[in-house]
């Protein structure tokens, strides 16, 4: 920190976030298993010992590799069709971490729009933002997910398109709220002063001072996203065999959990490690962006 | 409270309510994707039948007179007919309604019972093992699919050690007259020691399941609720009296301390309503959310529909109750 302080012009704060965010052995390191989980996903083709949908009735419960009748080349064992669990998590990875990307992508954009527009123009956009949001919040998040996807049927597109719908709501309940403070700034008021329309203040002004929060509540909804679309997927109402989904994966397991314990169990773990790691890493983007927890 | 503020907050409920009909409304009308399309892909449907089952649902007639037509009938208590089971909706639904709010409660009573004594004690041990330890839990709490944990719990308890019995509500052997609903309640009414005992213990994992995460939100809330209140003057002023540790903690703090947390509760309640979908599945418990998962597969819409509006009425509900049993129990809010 001391070499950018050197500097002249001031640290901008989100430099200053991520240097805070880098001293903190947790976060760094949880970030770090998010980028290996990332990385895996991408280079899926490459690393996938075998076909994820390649069934061989032969291996039907074949044990992980550790346990008594398990075989080096198949580590984790085998689902009820053959299949081999690791290439299958592999696979898996991506539907996880592409819808859960896509849904904070889409949401955090249509979010940002919404609460910077409710939060600046006030008047009837704000009470027609606010009455929206309200009234989704009004559903229990599952219910209106899975509401959703009954009617549209099960699909990747179906599933991200769920789950914006509800989503956006709790970026835009954040930047609507920072926009508000904002409005009331110095910085803004010089701004409408000399004649700057609504869109710019909105967009030039206050867009990039709501960004860190909107980075923070970013990730810690991406840890629930995916536990959504895991459950979805656990359902049935996700992604469709024989795309591999962990959720589904958990799900085939439930026949066998007397004899292959395995087959339910390790997906599970995965989502866990992954959804764990987020919500880690989160709670030190908070810390290190929250400039009231530094203040003292 | 006052009259004026009950009506204020009244006043804010009904739009929400009216929203989230509008919304369940237009959920199976704005969707892609035909439902009538949909729910006759199995069949060998004739474009007469499918122009047929469109009239039945009342699909070709002008959106608003269709929301006006439901809104009517919702209030009333109509669903429809699900030609699944060739019942009247609501029926179906009130038959499974009271597994789903047994499941629930229990959930709930776990989760208080588990909560509210670690909160204590995390906040009076502060930043000491047992406090950093439920930091950790609750953080695990929230990254835990539900789905996989009761399938853990299932591993370990009914697999491994065959402790307890899993799926369904009771035993094949029991018969237990219906009257309540309520199991519990019912094989007390029949004086049925061991149907009880039975039902007691099908219930222990599901409720476990939906009940320890909530519990871990519900301990972090009380135990910073109580830490508040131990750093105040009238706290501090009661233990200068010389009143014993004990009742200062239970007497004084305490009470205060559980005011968030009875609003935690009612919202987390909400919460539970939901859960109750994926723990229903695991456990194969034949209530509501059972029900709703059944009847998707089954393409039955008018039960889906009924029960998104049920669930999301009984959430909006319990949000305002929580709100009004905050201001009634918070002497600072009361204005």
């Amino acid at each position: 920190m001391s070499a950018a302080a050197s500097e002249d012009r001031p640290i901008s704060p989100l430099r200053l976030g991520l240097v805070r965010f880098a001293a903190n052995r947790t976060a760094l390191g949880s970030a770090l298993v998010i980028l290996g989980f990332i990385l895996v996903a991408l280079a899926a083709p490459l690393i996938a010992p075998h076909h994820p949908a390649e069934a061989d009735l032969f291996r039907r419960l074949q044990p992980p590799a550790w346990a008594d009748g398990g075989e080096w080349s198949f580590p984790l064992g085998c689902d009820g069709l053959g299949r081999d669990i690791l290439s299958r998590l592999i696979w898996g990875a991506r539907v996880s971490l592409l819808v859960a990307a896509m849904v904070i992508a889409i949401a955090a954009a249509i979010g940002t729009m919404a609460g910077l527009a409710a939060g600046y123009l006030r008047g009837w956009t704000d009470t027609l933002i606010s009455r929206l949001v309200d009234t989704l919040l009004g559903f229990p998040y599952l219910v209106f997910a899975i509401g959703l996807m009954a009617m549209m049927g099960p699909g990747l597109h179906n599933i991200v398109l769920a789950l914006v719908y509800k989503e956006w709501v709790f970026t835009c309940r954040v930047v609507r709220g920072e926009t508000l403070a904002a409005r009331e700034q110095d910085y803004v008021e010089a701004a409408r002063a000399i004649g700057c329309r609504p869109l710019r203040v909105m967009l030039r002004e206050i867009l990039p001072n709501v960004l860190s929060p909107v980075l923070v509540v970013a990730t810690f909804r991406m840890a629930y996203v995916i536990i959504m679309e895991a459950s979805l997927s656990f359902l049935g109402l996700g992604v469709q065999p024989p795309t591999p989904s962990w959720g589904s994966m958990v799900a085939d397991g439930r026949d066998f959990l007397v004899d292959a314990w395995w087959v339910s169990t390790v997906p599970g773990l995965a989502i866990l490690a992954l959804v764990l790691s987020i919500n880690l890493a989160s709670q030190g983007l908070r810390d290190a962006f929250d400039p009231r927890l530094h203040a003292s | 409270m006052t009259a004026t503020r009950l009506a204020e907050r009244l006043a804010q409920l009904l739009p929400v309510l009216f929203g989230v009909s509008v919304i369940v409304f237009l959920m199976i009308t704005l969707t892609p994707g035909d439902p009538v399309e949909i729910m006759l892909a199995d069949q060998r449907a004739t474009e007469e039948q499918a122009a047929a089952l469109r009239r039945d649902l009342g699909l070709d007639r002008p959106l608003a007179e269709r929301f006006l037509v439901f809104l009517g009938n919702a209030l009333r208590g109509d669903f429809g007919v699900s030609f699944f089971h060739r019942r009247p909706v609501w029926d179906v639904i009130a038959e499974r309604l009271p597994a789903t709010v047994e499941l629930t409660l229990v959930a709930l009573i776990v989760a208080i019972l588990v909560a509210i004594p670690l909160g204590v004690i995390a906040a009076v041990k502060r930043d000491r093992w047992i406090d950093r330890a439920l930091s950790a839990a609750s953080l695990f709490g929230v990254s835990l699919p539900g789905f996989w944990f009761g399938i853990l719990l299932i591993l370990l308890f009914a697999v491994e050690f065959r402790l307890l019995p899993v799926g369904g509500r009771i035993g094949f052997a029991f018969e237990v007259p219906r009257e309540t609903g309520f199991l519990l309640i019912d094989t007390l009414l029949a004086g049925d020691a061991r149907a009880f005992a039975n039902a007691v213990a099908h219930l222990i994992l599901p409720a476990v399941t939906l009940g320890l995460p909530t519990a871990a939100l519900l301990a972090r809330v009380v135990r910073s609720a109580m830490a508040e209140v131990l750093a105040s003057d009238y706290v501090l002023f009661a233990e200068a009296k010389g009143l014993s540790r004990r009742r200062v903690l239970l007497r004084h703090a305490l009470k205060n301390a559980l005011i968030p947390a009875v609003t935690v509760t009612a919202i987390e309640t909400g919460s539970l309503l939901g859960g109750n979908m994926i723990v229903e599945t695991v456990f194969g418990w034949p209530g509501l959310g059972r029900l709703v998962v059944e009847s998707i597969f089954a393409r039955n819409y008018p039960l889906v529909q009924a029960a998104v509006l049920l669930y999301a009425v009984t959430y909006v509900l319990l949000n305002f109750a929580a709100d009004l049993l905050y201001t009634v129990l918070n002497p600072k809010v009361r204005l």
